[in-house]
């Protein structure tokens, strides 16, 4: 299972476009996709605007994205690249 | 009829109105369908599909911000977690309106229980739910006129992106919401198309459609069928407004010469530009708790140097007064958590607190000692001896102007005390004006004794100008008071030497005072503070302020 660790840049957090963008992008890949915070509960859909909406990610936390299966280190650095983009 | 509400964008706008209420009713519960469940789930798949592919097109058509939020709201309609509840509650008999009812019901509790920024998101949800519970029943949604004879003030109970992204800038004049905050939609929408908004008006919708309305988006006023000499007179007011401050610029100065640097109160690195724009000569009051704010840690030294510096570097020549962290009452924060209290405005916050948490409090005074060139005071000081441990602490660090926020009574009363201790005093009107009169600043009941122009607060501002005068040292306002242009050359008359506001309001605040002489000003504070009332301090002042109704400021 491949991982990513990303510290939320936006100003607005995993929120609005940042949010949008990434859902966006996750929704184009074959397999699954989780976003978790470190300490928070458990995994939520990666392909879910609202879930990632009630994750509640602000500027300068931290998720770790999770995804697993051919491809998935591709599609990890992308969303990866996503969530940490100003 | 009168209303009034929260001015989000300022200007005044006029003319008719238009209601738009969107009725759509709740599915009634526990109703259940005839046929296959397949059939019923493909329908309300079908309908989901049809919303989000009009949020869509909306949202290409729109363009810009409007745009994103349109495709964010897409996105939402066909959210694989509704989808699957969706289903779910249709499997367990309900039929497609009720199923699709009770799916969005669930993530919009979520999200409104989070309150902020997620419970405006809320109110969208509930938008899209009722679009495609219409399409399900074959219920047309109202939507705007099309090319209307005279623009419209649009009045709601709250707009949804999908309602104004389509307006034209040359079919509305204003809107007047129910419900959002300076941070909804309407406000941000308003603000991007520069028309006039009120938000959180109650009543609003009761407003009869076809009405003459006049908004004002700077004081939250709607006036229902308002006398036709009060609208031009407003208008011209307005426009005047615009004309006159649009060609002053440059430092803040009175018409006679007297100094009075302009500055801007700031959040973060991202409100600088706007600050720089306004033309504020400098950062009168940094509130460095939002960068703290929402967060489980506080920012590393690393990232506290650069935001500081950002302003250091906007503001090249001026000055930029850093207010140390702000924790606590209406600003909790996570890494700083006290026991509960009755009454957290009069708890431990501010200075209170942070003394409590040396590490964070050393990381904060080393980022701005590591970054120079500003300087640094401290918000709720009541004492000589808070004054004296903050500039010790200070000086400790190497840092060298060191100051103290003045916004409980006792540390205005006994000023001369801590201006033997400090280099400078900033007032902070706002939370001085809920000391002062023991009346909660964020309870709407209490906004009359809120008024800066009380003459119990003026009083407490000369006393303390004349304490930094006597000490030769500066005495800065912050707060809401030194964004209104009367009081701004009231304070000026009282011995404020700057005068720090939101960026939007340094324009009228520089005009006002080019307008008039220290000599003038130092009249008006005085003929204010023999006032009894706000209103009659407010009115002996601008007897002395001439140019005040010539900008129609």
């Amino acid at each position: 299972m491949g991982e990513r660790k990303v510290t939320v840049a936006a100003e607005v957090g995993l929120h609005a476009r940042p949010a949008a963008t990434f859902v966006q992008r996750a929704k184009l890949a074959p397999m699954d996709i989780s976003v978790q915070k470190p300490h928070g509960g458990g995994p939520v859909n990666g392909k879910s605007i609202l879930a990632i909406m009630a994750l509640d990610v602000r500027q300068g936390e931290t998720v770790v994205i999770s995804a697993e299966g051919e491809g998935s280190e591709e599609v990890l650095d992308e969303l990866a690249k996503i969530a940490s983009t100003p | 009829m009168n209303l009034r509400g929260v001015g989000v964008s300022p200007g005044i706008g006029h003319g008719p109105s238009y209601v738009l209420t969107v009725s759509v009713p709740e599915p009634p519960e526990g109703a259940t369908y005839t046929g296959e469940a397949e059939q019923e789930k493909e329908r309300a798949m079908a309908a989901l599909t049809q919303v989000a592919g009009e949020l869509e097109a909306r949202g290409n058509q729109a363009g810009g911000e409007a745009e994103e939020i349109l495709k964010a709201q897409a996105l939402m309609a066909e959210d694989p977690g509704l989808v699957v509840k969706v289903r779910s509650l249709i499997d367990r008999g309900l039929a497609a309106p009720r199923a699709v009812f009770e799916a969005f019901t669930k993530y919009r509790d979520v999200l409104a229980g989070s309150g902020g920024y997620l419970g405006e998101r809320a109110a969208e949800l509930g938008d899209i739910r009722d679009r495609v519970i219409a399409l399900l029943n074959g219920q047309a949604m109202p939507g705007l006129p099309v090319a209307p004879a005279e623009p419209y003030v649009l009045v709601a109970r709250d707009l949804a992106p999908a309602d104004t992204a389509l307006l034209s800038r040359d079919d509305v004049v204003a809107f007047v919401t129910e419900e959002g905050g300076p941070t909804s939609h309407t406000a941000i929408m308003a603000r991007s198309m520069g028309l006039p908004a009120v938000v959180a008006c109650p009543g609003a919708t009761r407003i009869p459609r076809g009405v003459q309305v006049m908004v004002d988006g700077t004081s939250g006023e709607v006036r229902v069928e308002p006398a036709e000499s009060d609208v031009a007179d407003a208008v011209g007011a307005a426009t005047a407004r615009q004309a006159a401050l649009a060609s002053w610029s440059g430092p803040g100065v009175t018409a006679d010469g007297h100094a009075v640097p302009l500055l801007a109160n700031v959040g973060g690195p991202a409100e600088l530009d706007a600050a720089v724009a306004a033309g504020a000569e400098g950062v009168g009051l940094y509130r460095t708790e939002f960068l703290f704010l929402d967060r489980a840690e506080p920012p590393s030294a690393e990232e506290q140097e650069r935001a500081y510096r950002a302003a250091v570097e906007a503001f090249p020549g001026g000055p930029v007064v850093v207010r140390t962290l702000d924790g606590g009452a209406d600003k909790p924060l996570a890494f700083l958590p006290a026991s509960p209290e009755a009454n957290p405005a009069l708890g431990e916050r501010g200075l209170r607190r942070f003394a409590r948490y040396p590490e964070v409090m050393d990381v904060q005074l080393d980022a701005l000692a590591a970054v120079g060139g500003v300087r640094v005071m401290a918000p709720m000081v009541a004492t000589a001896e808070e004054a004296a441990w903050f500039a010790r602490e200070c000086g400790d660090k190497g840092l060298t102007d060191v100051g103290v926020m003045i916004e409980i009574p006792s540390a205005a009363l006994r000023a001369h005390d801590l201006l033997d201790l400090v280099d400078f005093v900033s007032i902070g009107t706002n939370d001085l004006s809920q000391y002062t009169f023991a009346a909660d600043r964020q309870l709407g009941a209490m906004s009359a004794l809120h008024d800066p122009w009380q003459p119990a607060l003026l009083d407490l501002v000369a006393t303390t100008a004349r304490a930094a005068a006597r000490a030769g040292k500066p005495c800065g306002i912050c707060g809401e008071a030194a964004a209104d242009p009367g009081l701004a050359c009231v304070l000026t008359g009282l011995g404020a030497t700057s005068l720090s506001m939101a960026p939007s309001a340094l324009a009228a605040v520089r005009a006002g005072l080019a307008a008039h002489t220290l000599e003038q000003c130092r009249d008006a504070a005085e003929a204010a503070r023999t006032g009894s009332s706000s209103a009659d301090a407010r009115a002996l002042a601008r007897a002395h302020l001439p140019g005040l109704d010539r900008l129609g400021l």
